[in-house]
């Protein structure tokens, strides 16, 4: 329970800080907010490799290397389509 | 070992920078460059990890799916960015599933909390994936925009939420496979059948919603893991996605509860013959020119507002329209473009658009900052808007859209309307835009008729 509320604590104030910085976001980059987030939520990655690799290559373990590609797509994908877009803003 | 959380931390404060830097256009690209730089160590520090096997297979799961994001994000084009960012969340969501299950396999000894975390994280992914998935088939085309409004479908969502929480208390109890892939199931259904509620004129704050959802289930993700990492960047994206999911339903005066109950507006507008005008109109007093009337009007303007929609997407007409303002710019006029915030199917669909046209973005303004600038417009050019410059709005107080701020056109010189009928527009409300004196209605697909435009005035310019 005390581990619990130590992460209840990190995400609370993961929340405030995505919440101040978010609102200065310039809404002609909207878009690219959205394809990085999906690009950083990818971040997920991190937890299906420990799913895939840190027991042994049973049900679960499959089903953590599935987490995996998925993830892959998401962090590849996002960053990628990102710097696409920004690429494409520029002044006059 | 202390590298790794030292490396987690730097990755966090990396992805923060990241979405700082989208403040600005011009530290955007640096943004992007810090958000792969923190996603780098972040992996890097967990291949590392002690007691981390089967690096062959992981290094192969994570090739193919980074190929086929590296294929996705190369061939996606522009206008097709909704539904892009609606397949991405889905991902997420699944992998918050398959990770939730994978937890559920290995820790055999789980405690109450971490059960409760299993739970919440495998039903938060399963309800983001098929609505994401139920999201991108609609904004695919793939299924209709109208929504499905079943008979007494909030009485069978309650009945959802409650069979959740039994089964919630069922695998708490006995930490069995069967309560837990049932939720899963289940979540599912609740994710498909909420999105398919929802009309085609919501998608900009559905697709915001869904956006927050992914961060919430990577957060989940991270209590089950007991991964402050994942819990850091889950909250960011989450809180992103929400605060997307205020300003687009500000953007359309509705609350986001009563855009998640769904039902609201119709489907895709009807595609009507091109010019088809009603008697009716006709009694109504619409004027109907002609493009090189439209033209003549444009040349001899000092300030030309350009108002595009999601009309102008689907007719990929933003290419041609660049080029229109250059020859006007090149005959001296002014020219501007005005955004809305809920123009298009995603949040800043337009800037995008416009930006793959070479506009600079220094020539788009957002509503707020242009709003009092059309008294001196001289021409404003809507193409493929409808709802966004509704005066109803301001001043119907019966009217749907009432209290919705909008693009408030009606005050230019001329507004110029191209459009392909007088058909009303994703909320199915008509629009007295078209009926007013200053009006002038150009009917066509908006391509053809800005690419006559173009045409017309290349020959001006000759002669």
């Amino acid at each position: 329970m005390t581990e619990f509320l130590g992460h209840l604590t990190v995400f609370v104030l993961a929340c405030f800080v995505g919440w101040q910085i978010i609102w200065k976001v310039t809404p002609a980059l909207h878009t690219p907010l959205m394809s990085v987030t999906n690009a950083i939520s990818g971040i997920i990655l991190v937890g299906a490799i420990l799913a895939a690799g840190m027991g042994t290559l049973d049900l679960g373990g499959w089903l953590g290397l599935a987490a995996v590609f998925l993830a892959a797509i998401n962090v590849v994908g996002g960053f990628w389509v990102t710097h696409r877009m920004l690429n494409l803003f520029r002044r006059r | 070992m202390t590298f790794v959380p030292l490396a987690y931390i730097v990755a966090a404060i990396c992805f923060i920078l990241s979405l700082k830097g989208l403040s600005t256009p011009a530290s955007a690209k640096r943004g992007n460059l810090y958000g792969i730089g923190g996603m780098i160590l972040a992996l890097a520090a967990t291949l590392v990890v002690p007691g981390l096997r089967g690096y062959a297979l992981i290094g192969l799961a994570g090739l193919l799916g980074g190929g086929l994001g590296a294929v996705l994000a190369t061939r996606v084009p522009m206008t097709a960015m909704p539904e892009m960012v609606a397949l991405l969340h889905s991902f997420v969501g699944a992998a918050a599933t398959l990770v939730a299950l994978a937890t559920h396999h290995h820790e055999l000894h789980a405690g109450g909390v971490q059960r409760i975390e299993i739970y919440l994280g495998a039903i938060i992914g399963a309800v983001t994936f098929t609505g994401s998935v139920v999201a991108f088939a609609k904004l695919r085309g793939t299924i209709g925009g109208k929504p499905l409004t079943l008979p007494g479908r909030h009485a069978i969502d309650a009945g959802f939420v409650l069979a959740l929480a039994g089964l919630a208390g069922w695998y708490v109890h006995s930490p069995a496979s069967l309560p837990l892939y049932l939720a899963v199931v289940l979540a599912g259904v609740v994710g498909a059948h909420a999105i398919l509620a929802i009309g085609g004129a919501d998608m900009p704050v559905i697709v915001s919603v869904l956006n927050s959802a992914s961060g919430w289930a990577a957060a989940a993700t991270g209590f089950v893991l007991g991964n402050d990492l994942l819990i850091i960047t889950g909250a960011l994206v989450g809180s992103s996605g929400a605060i997307l999911s205020i300003i687009m339903s500000r953007g359309m005066n509705r609350s986001i509860g009563s855009v998640l109950l769904g039902g609201f507006g119709g489907g895709d507008t009807v595609a009507e013959a091109p010019g088809s005008i009603t008697s009716e109109a006709i009694a109504k007093g619409v004027n109907v020119g002609d493009v090189e009337t439209a033209v003549e009007l444009m040349r001899g303007a000092r300030d030309v507002i350009v108002v595009p929609g999601y009309g102008m997407a689907v007719a990929q007409a933003q290419h041609p329209t660049k080029q229109l303002t250059e020859l006007l710019e090149e005959a001296g006029v002014r020219v501007r473009f005005a955004i809305h915030p809920v123009a298009g199917r995603l949040p800043g669909h337009m800037n995008v658009l416009l930006a793959e046209a070479d506009v600079p973005y220094d020539q788009v303004f957002e509503m707020d900052d242009i709003n009092a600038d059309f008294d001196d417009a001289d021409v404003v050019l809507v193409l493929g808007a409808n709802d966004i410059v509704n005066p109803d709005a301001l001043d119907k107080p019966g009217s749907p859209i009432y209290g919705m701020p909008i693009l408030e056109v009606f005050r230019a010189r001329t507004v110029m309307v191209v459009k392909r009928s007088l058909s009303p527009g994703f909320s199915g409300i008509d629009n007295p835009l078209y009926y007013r004196e200053n009006t002038m209605m150009v009917f066509g697909d908006a391509r053809d008729v800005v690419e006559s435009m173009v045409r017309q005035l290349k020959g001006a310019a000759v002669h």
